[in-house]
């Protein structure tokens, strides 16, 4: 007789694009949920719990901090949407860009808020010329505005909140983890800020 | 006492000739969402957010701006509502600049809360971020322009309430925005009695005390209601007891 086999745990990871972690601060604030959580899934990618360098195949959960910012956020979100089921626009920051995209109003004449914000940044406030970063080269390069990650991929599901609380974000999981659409109402599952 | 007798959503309401549908639906315990409409103020029906179904109407009425009649039949809560509701917050948070974590009113913003009551979890419409200023030139109290929609709260309560009509709206379409006596900045208008009014009007963190921080913003918007009251029956503090 063969052991029965168990059926896989969903694969979760988390992945922080331009946001300040306090998202995934607040996921921390979980506390002892946190080891029931590890019973149920499996961690393919975090910055809080994996050393996972590249994005696996098949995730079927995947939280998403911060908004898209740069060319590395940008590639990152792409490559998540492929490779995930299930894609939560984790915070502000990802809900509508938030405090991540306080330089877009910024912008130049031709919409570019990343060139005032680095000749700010590296010209009028530098001590010396010839600072700023070469292009793209070792830092990735600023998109010209910072966006809501629904603006780049497809989102099934926006967990507000900077950050959302984590009894906010418990609720997401677990409705997700049961199969259910999350039922996110009232201000205590949905409230900006 | 002439009564018109009307129904909302299904339930025999009677008001008072005169009334607006906002307040029969109110009178009938019915919380229908406003953003500028606020009590002791003339409505303007500036929002939309208030909008409701009458039968026999082409277009759904801002209740706000209407007036209740006999026989009507009054919708408040259909999808097609919701659904105008929820695109109209949506559109409000696209228009300005409202980031709820870093704003003086977080958690005592009226926008904020309707975002929660039309169950709103982000905006389908990509955001404009205008660039807009900070009038910081007030000795007691600083507007922030990226925070305004625009609701006219402060304009109304200036002019109805203190008479000093400080406030005024300019420009048109995208370049509307508030602006102090002849647009001036605000600290250089005369007229201004630095009364608060305005202050304690703003449904959002547009208008606050300069000493404030993010969360700080407690408003007393009762304070238009109250004025008015009191003004009507003639109430004041030095005779007699200031109403509620």
């Amino acid at each position: 007789m063969s052991p029965t086999r168990q059926p896989p745990k969903p694969r979760l990871a988390t992945v922080w694009l331009a946001g300040c972690s306090g998202c995934h601060m607040s996921f921390l604030d979980l506390d002892e949920w946190l080891l029931e959580l590890a019973e149920r899934v499996e961690v393919v990618y975090s910055p809080l719990a994996s050393d996972a360098k590249t994005y696996p195949e098949s995730v079927d959960i995947c939280l998403v901090e911060g908004a898209v910012a740069n060319g590395d956020n940008l590639a990152m979100a792409r490559i998540l949407r492929q490779r995930t089921r299930v894609v939560v626009a984790f915070g502000d920051c990802a809900i509508s860009a938030n405090v991540s995209g306080l330089r877009n109003p910024w912008a130049d004449g031709a919409g570019d808020s990343a060139a005032t914000v680095l000749e700010r940044a590296y010209g009028e406030l530098a001590e010396a010329e010839g600072l700023a970063p070469p292009d793209g080269v070792v830092v990735p390069r600023l998109l010209e505005r910072v966006l809501p990650l629904h603006a780049v991929i497809p989102v099934e599901v926006w967990l507000p909140g900077c950050p959302p609380s984590p009894a906010r974000i418990r609720l997401v999981l677990e409705a997700l983890l049961e199969g259910e659409r999350p039922r996110l109402e009232g201000p205590q599952g949905l409230r900006f800020g | 006492m002439s009564v018109h007798t009307l129904s909302i959503d299904g339930r025999p309401v009677a008001v008072e000739a005169g009334a607006s549908l906002l307040a029969a639906c109110r009178g009938a315990g019915i919380a229908l969402p406003t953003l500028c409409h606020l009590d002791g103020l003339t409505p303007v029906g500036a929002c939309r957010l208030c909008l409701v179904e009458v039968e026999g109407q082409a277009r759904p009425l801002a209740a706000c701006v209407s007036a209740a009649a006999e026989g009507q039949v009054v919708r408040t809560d259909t999808a097609q509502l919701r659904q105008f509701r929820r695109m109209a917050v949506e559109l409000f948070f696209a228009e300005g600049n409202h980031l709820c974590a870093v704003c003086v009113a977080n958690g005592a913003c009226e926008l904020q809360d309707l975002a929660v009551a039309v169950g709103m979890d982000h905006s389908r419409f990509p955001a404009r971020w205008p660039r807009r200023a900070v009038d910081a030139s007030h000795p007691l109290f600083t507007l922030d322009h990226n925070r305004c929609i625009l609701c006219s709260r402060c304009l109304r309560a200036c002019d109805e309430l203190e008479g000093a009509h400080v406030w005024d709206i300019a420009e048109r379409g995208e370049h509307c925005r508030l602006v102090a006596g002849l647009d001036q900045p605000w600290g250089e208008v005369a007229a201004c009695t630095s009364c608060g009014q305005c202050v304690d009007a703003c449904p959002t963190g547009a208008l606050f005390r300069r000493q404030e921080s993010a969360g700080d913003h407690q408003p007393r918007r009762d304070r238009a209601a109250v004025l008015q009251q009191a003004r009507q029956q003639k109430l004041w503090r030095n005779q007699g007891e200031v109403p509620p």
